[in-house]
């Protein structure tokens, strides 16, 4: 359903202010997004004003600096810092991104920081990924097979059997895309967004894979494939540069192949 | 409380309030936006046919309303809506065909889109006025 305003109780107000620390000279502001749940009613937007000569290039070494010298109460998810768990992906700027990837002087001014899109808050930064892992889930992720694997060697694939995979295998699950795109904002309890259909293409890419036509039926669907409309923002926005638009596209083509 | 009750205590995060949308994704809405309004214009289209099997008066009548400046004005949204929708139709096309899909091409469709927009539209209304 298309709801174009928050709910009331989601509607951020405007929150506290940190001040930077007497003597910094080179001073950025961070506008973040916070809720607790055991204390506000609405999430607010606290700003921090940041010592950028002491603090590194990233965002993500903005947010930790604030949380480890201003604001301890901050909560964000992070892990491995260079682009390849997809913990701190966030909306920073107007655009979802990995906090880890995006350099704090390509924000214009202050930077904006928001969790992903269109998702239940648990803390802060940490949006509830409950649902979008149950659809991930939904279309089994892992090698199904009927027929035995050779006796003497693992199941092989040709390169470009391989190579079929590429663009595919990158994904990290950050859920940047999924986020981002309006038709899973309004109708993402049925569609299963980019990221879900990036991932299901890559099971049915896959030449060792067996159960592609069982994957292809459970795709079609006017809700679980068909409510992309080629938004685009996916594509755009996705911070490892694949692209689930056209992995989406590829899906819908093969089902139409199959029709004949 | 339960686990579910507990999840829809959450408040949603901000969405379209923040998030600063790609021109791809304006002319994807204006897609829908000329899609509706070319659906009201076929009114008018079968204001236009009907009026013309009536006779002279009731033609006479739409003739009026059509050429009056608000006429005009929503004659002008209708062909440049037409022309909009059958731009970004085309590019729908390649897309279902799995082709254009890399950021630099969007760019580049969605240059073709506006630019064709305005070029199919200046040259429908030279043609009527020449």
């Amino acid at each position: 359903m298309v709801e174009l305003s928050l709910p009331k109780n989601s509607r951020p107000v405007k929150g506290k202010h940190h001040a930077a620390p007497s003597g910094a000279k080179n001073v950025k502001r961070f506008d973040v997004y916070r809720y607790d749940p055991d204390k506000d009613a609405t999430p607010r937007i606290d700003s921090y004003d940041v010592d950028m000569d002491t603090c590194g290039p990233m965002v993500l070494d903005g947010l930790l600096k604030i949380k480890d010298e201003m604001d301890q109460t901050l909560a964000l998810r992070r892990s491995c810092r260079e682009g390849i768990c997809g913990s701190c992906s966030m909306n920073i700027d107007g655009g979802n991104t990995l906090a880890c990837l995006k350099p704090i002087e390509e924000c214009n001014g202050t930077v904006k920081i928001y969790p992903l899109p269109h998702m239940p808050v648990v803390k802060d930064l940490v949006p509830d990924l409950t649902h979008v892992y149950a659809q991930y889930a939904s279309i089994e992720p892992w090698m199904k097979t009927e027929t035995l694997p050779p006796s003497s060697s693992e199941r092989l694939q040709s390169p470009e059997e391989r190579e079929k995979l590429d663009g595919l295998w990158e994904c990290i699950l950050c859920f940047c895309c999924s986020t981002s795109c309006p038709s899973y904002w309004w109708n993402g309890d049925r569609y299963l967004g980019p990221a879900i259909l990036l991932q299901a293409a890559r099971w049915i890419n896959d030449s060792r894979d067996e159960a592609t036509g069982e994957r292809l039926d459970n795709l079609e669907d006017p809700f679980r494939l068909y409510r992309c409309h080629t938004i685009m923002n996916c594509t755009q926005t996705c911070p490892k540069g694949l692209n689930p638009a056209k992995a989406i596209a590829d899906i819908k083509m093969k089902l139409v192949e199959r029709a004949g | 409380m339960t686990q579910a009750a507990k999840s829809s205590a959450r408040p949603l995060s901000p969405h379209l309030q923040i998030y600063r949308l790609p021109l791809a994704a304006w002319l994807s809405i204006s897609h829908r936006a000329t899609g509706i309004g070319l659906t009201a214009g076929t009114l008018l289209l079968t204001w236009w046919l009907a009026a013309a099997a009536y006779g002279p008066d009731a033609y006479g009548v739409f003739s009026d309303f059509i050429s009056s400046p608000f006429g005009l004005l929503i004659l002008f949204g209708f062909s440049f809506a037409l022309f909009f929708h059958l731009c970004n139709g085309i590019r729908h096309l390649l897309w279902d065909a799995g082709k254009n899909f890399s950021i630099e091409a969007t760019k580049r469709s969605n240059a073709f889109v506006i630019a064709g927009t305005v070029v199919l539209t200046a040259i429908a209304w030279l043609i009527a006025y020449l």
